[in-house]
């Protein structure tokens, strides 16, 4: 189940580490390393934003198409390991 | 198949050499063991036992160099311990700093000291995360155990972490005493909202190793609890994530002890020693840097203890040309060290080792070794264990 308006969980961070040059979702004790498609999508996931609408952003800032089924996939795993509400 | 094994030892001998080479990627998590002070007594404390004698905590300022050095190198966890970290009056300021860093900081602790006004001054300095250590779900075995009158307090300090909207992360050291009440403990961090339940199976160094025999648990024991655990664990689902560490004396492969030595974890004493493990300070032909002395980028890249068993030269048989060495890294060189008397032995948890059998036998002589009284940690029998420093 993938909510219309995907919001990162209050459990978890989000944030750019300088040191690995990439995003990371911080909880207690536990670092996620994501890689960088995962990290833009988390990035949209503000609660505000439909999924359709994160996918044609996403389309349209990388110059790709067909996005939806990536986007799903990460919102689901996301939604399995409690990264979205 | 000649060729593979004729080009097998020349691609290890490459490998070997990629990591000699290789530079140290970044630390990602720091401990900082602000003190070894503790009003609790636990059996099973994993500190050194030598703590009454080493003196001299790091001072505010030097804590917050401490964690800007390690930030910049990539550190991003960053976990205040000891000890009780709340005997430090400067934990506040110190956690604000470390937010301010940008670290997600998590406060491990026994829960005594965490007032109403300090778990409010910690919420406005920015801690992220508290983890309460518990030590059994009854007030007997629990203020038994820890050897002090605790049980209310930490069910109060449980509910003023919640009351705060920190997440929780509960932990209970197991062992042969509350093993049979592993569900009454699920039971309780489910009372209590913890996010995590962390039933820890005892790790036998420091205090636990003086009291071993004391703490041993059976296999049947084992099994039955980690049942138990799965079985909460297919009811409650997300509710709450039940984290069983292995009972590595009764396995057969060594756990990948700190993820490989010098990998990604950093642990600062009180006294500032830097360790690449919390209990390594104990082991021989280590020479352990200060970060008084030295900084700490070179503590962690150049240091001979950062390097001592890092990547695999180190490795003697069976670990050397083990196809499982990438797995576990040879394990736990405080538990070789313990049950061998050389750290740069493979881990005799491993059934490949041929020290084994030392395992085995700790596991079945313990019944028999408990005429031996039990010690409960104080700085009293710290200075008799170590009658000088």
């Amino acid at each position: 189940m993938i909510p219309s308006r995907p919001k990162l969980s209050r459990r978890f961070r989000l944030q750019y580490e300088e040191a690995q040059s990439r995003w990371v979702l911080l909880y207690p004790e536990g670092m996620v390393q994501l890689n960088d498609s995962a990290a833009e999508i988390l990035k949209r996931c503000d609660g505000e934003r439909t999924v359709p609408g994160i996918v044609s952003e996403l389309e349209a800032a990388f110059s790709v198409q067909g996005l939806t089924p990536q986007v799903e996939s990460l919102l689901e795993e996301g939604g399995r390991r409690g990264w979205i509400d | 198949m000649a060729g593979s094994t004729e080009f097998a030892p020349v691609s290890e001998a490459l490998s070997l050499l990629a990591a000699k080479t290789h530079p140290a990627g970044p630390p990602l998590w720091l401990l900082a063991e602000l003190t070894y002070q503790c009003p609790l007594h636990c059996v099973f404390c994993y500190n050194p036992t030598q703590h009454a004698r080493i003196k001299d905590e790091l001072t505010t300022a030097q804590w917050v160099d401490v964690m800007r050095q390690a930030r910049k190198l990539g550190a991003a966890q960053l976990g205040f311990s000891g000890g009780e970290p709340l005997v430090r009056d400067d934990l506040e300021e110190l956690v604000q700093e470390a937010h301010a860093l940008g670290y997600y900081t998590n406060l491990i602790t026994s829960g005594v000291g965490l007032t109403e006004t300090r778990a409010q001054r910690l919420k406005d300095a920015g801690l992220d995360h508290v983890q309460l250590s518990f030590q059994d779900s009854t007030r007997e075995l629990n203020d038994f155990l820890s050897h002090t009158k605790t049980f209310e307090l930490k069910q109060k300090v449980a509910r003023l972490i919640k009351a705060h909207d920190w997440p929780m992360v509960m932990n209970c050291v197991l062992h042969r005493h509350n093993l049979p009440h592993v569900g009454q403990i699920i039971e309780m961090a489910l009372a209590l909202d913890a996010e995590y339940l962390e039933l820890a199976n005892t790790q036998y160094y420091g205090w636990a190793w003086v009291n071993r025999d004391h703490l041993m648990p059976t296999h049947e024991q084992l099994i039955e609890a980690e049942a138990v655990v799965n079985r909460y664990r297919e009811k409650i689902g997300q509710r709450c994530k039940l984290l069983f560490v292995v009972p590595d004396y009764f396995e057969q492969r060594p756990k990948a002890c700190m993820n490989g030595w010098g990998s990604v974890f950093l642990s600062v004493a009180p006294d500032g020693v830097a360790m690449p493990c919390h209990n390594a300070r104990d082991l021989p032909g280590l020479k352990l840097p200060n970060v008084r002395d030295m900084a700490l980028a070179d503590i962690w890249q150049k240091s001979q203890a950062f390097n001592a068993f890092r990547g695999e030269d180190w490795m003697k048989p069976p670990c050397r040309s083990c196809d499982e060495r990438h797995n576990d890294f040879g394990g736990c060189h405080c538990q070789a060290f313990l049950i061998t008397g050389d750290a740069t032995q493979a881990d005799p948890v491993c059934s490949k080792s041929p020290h084994h059998e030392k395992v085995v036998q700790l596991v079945k002589q313990a019944p028999a070794m408990r005429h031996i009284p039990i010690v409960f940690r104080s700085d009293a029998e710290s200075r008799v264990l170590h009658p000088q420093a």
